[in-house]
């Protein structure tokens, strides 16, 4: 016990925990959580990132909320006590965005509700917070919810470039003057199925690039 | 112990009187904030539709801006029902159009705020409320001074999808508005129909929906409809359409 008291911050155990999460064990390409949210709000760049940021701060709160918390809970009424934490977190981001960034919320309406139902926040509360210290829950919340953002905010780059031609409403392609030669925004990519093929081509091309991803037959 | 229904029981209380205690202590310290914005979006939503306070992105103070630009050109705001007769005692601006849409239409307080322009050109402007795909639609349309053609329009919603539904809020579906009429060369109430693109040719009282936005666009068509209908009796009135 004592060795782990004289842990530095960021030890290299640490670290990982912040790490695997954006790659080896990301939650979308990986563990293929939090699917439905990711397929919803990433037809625009905006409320991606904002969903994204909102997504960090309630999963680093809920989980070391959890984590303090974790040798007082019984065990019955664990999942309750879970969702009752996600929830009033959720509630204090809408209003907080309500109070001081009201266009982005009335953007975002009911996503930021809807993180509440993010599989990906109670499932690393019931395998991590539950069990581990406040600092490293602290680092596995965010970590993962970084993993989640990233992929959220590159199939949202996508979609809404190839999709309507912007980039955080910046009419992008029309500066640049592609319509002239004949180019057109494909429609479809703002459809959900193109999200999910995106987020198909993300897995891909992180598979081919991390073999140890790849199942052995 | 810990597994103890007793133990249980009292964790869930105070665990709920604790979130409870948070979240509504929150809700009330942040709520004159809310309630601002809310106020300074309903302004700016005023006066967008009549093409004001466009600079509102770049200025510093923007609550002072929109109060500004609104003290100088809404010039007048009041109060009428379906038959067109004017309601005393009631402050427009604090009319809830959500509330009004759900009584029966002889039932509704219906605003109409007065624009005048520097050249004292006036617009009349009234708020409209329906529903879309995922929830609510809304938005003003500001009017020309012969009660029938569309000066301008501005639309918002709560959630419809981004890039599909969403889009009525965008520059591009609203401006197809402009100029469109609301009575037709008989003197005949015919609303502003949404179409889908390309099925029958566009005239003064058609607009093109969006592709993948079919349901949010008959939203849209269906408070239209349903909104202006109900200032039809006053627009009536102010205009004397002659029949003959």
């Amino acid at each position: 016990m004592s060795k782990t008291d004289k842990e530095p911050l960021f030890s290299g155990k640490n670290i990982k925990l912040l790490s695997t999460p954006l790659n080896d064990e990301n939650p979308i390409t990986v563990q293929v959580l939090g699917i439905c949210s990711a397929l919803a709000v990433t037809a625009m760049l905006e409320p991606a990132v904002v969903l994204a940021v909102a997504v960090i701060v309630v999963m680093g709160a809920a989980n070391v909320i959890i984590s303090l918390l974790r040798n007082t809970i019984p065990s019955r009424i664990r999942i309750i006590v879970q969702l009752v934490v996600i929830a009033s977190l959720v509630i204090l981001v809408d209003q907080v965005l309500k109070a001081f960034f009201y266009d982005v919320s009335r953007q975002l309406s009911v996503f930021v509700g809807l993180i509440i139902t993010n599989c990906i926040i109670m499932g690393r509360l019931e395998a991590f917070a539950l069990g581990n210290k406040p600092w490293p829950s602290f680092l596995d919340g965010v970590g993962n919810a970084a993993g989640y953002g990233w992929i959220l905010i590159v199939v949202g780059f996508f979609r809404e470039l190839l999709g309507s031609g912007n980039l955080w409403g910046y009419p992008v392609m029309e500066t640049l003057g592609v319509y002239n030669f004949g180019y057109e925004d494909n429609g479809f990519m703002i459809l959900p199925p193109m999200a999910l093929i995106t987020v198909g081509v993300i897995i891909w091309v992180q598979r081919s690039r991390n073999r140890k991803l790849i199942e052995s037959q | 112990m810990k597994d103890s229904n007793t133990y249980i029981f009292l964790y869930a209380s105070a665990m709920v009187i604790v979130v409870a205690a948070v979240l509504s202590t929150v809700a009330t310290l942040l709520k004159p904030y809310q309630d601002l914005n809310i106020e300074m979006a309903k302004k700016l939503d005023i006066l967008r539709s009549v093409e004001k306070a466009e600079r509102v992105a770049e200025v510093d103070d923007r609550n002072a801006y929109i109060d500004g630009e609104y003290e100088r050109y809404i010039v007048d705001s009041y109060v009428i029902n379906h038959l067109g007769e004017v309601q005393e005692g009631i402050d427009a601006f604090e009319v809830n159009v959500r509330e009004e849409n759900r009584k029966p239409v002889d039932q509704r307080n219906l605003p109409i705020f007065v624009a005048r322009d520097d050249d004292g050109s006036e617009n009349f402007i009234i708020p409209v409320y329906g529903r879309g795909l995922w929830g609510p639609v809304f938005g003003y349309i500001a009017f020309e001074d012969d009660y029938n053609t569309i000066f301008g329009v501005i639309f918002d919603h709560e959630g419809e999808t981004p890039g599909l539904g969403a889009e009525i809020s965008t520059p591009a579906f609203e401006n197809q508005f402009k100029g469109k009429k609301i009575f037709d060369d008989a003197g005949e109430f015919v609303s502003i129909d949404v179409i889908k693109p390309g099925t029958v040719p566009l005239n003064e009282h058609r607009v093109d929906g969006i592709s993948g936005g079919t349901i949010t666009g008959n939203g849209v068509d269906a408070m239209l409809e349903d909104t202006l209908g109900s200032y039809v009796a006053y627009f009536r009135k102010q205009k004397n359409v002659n029949h003959e």
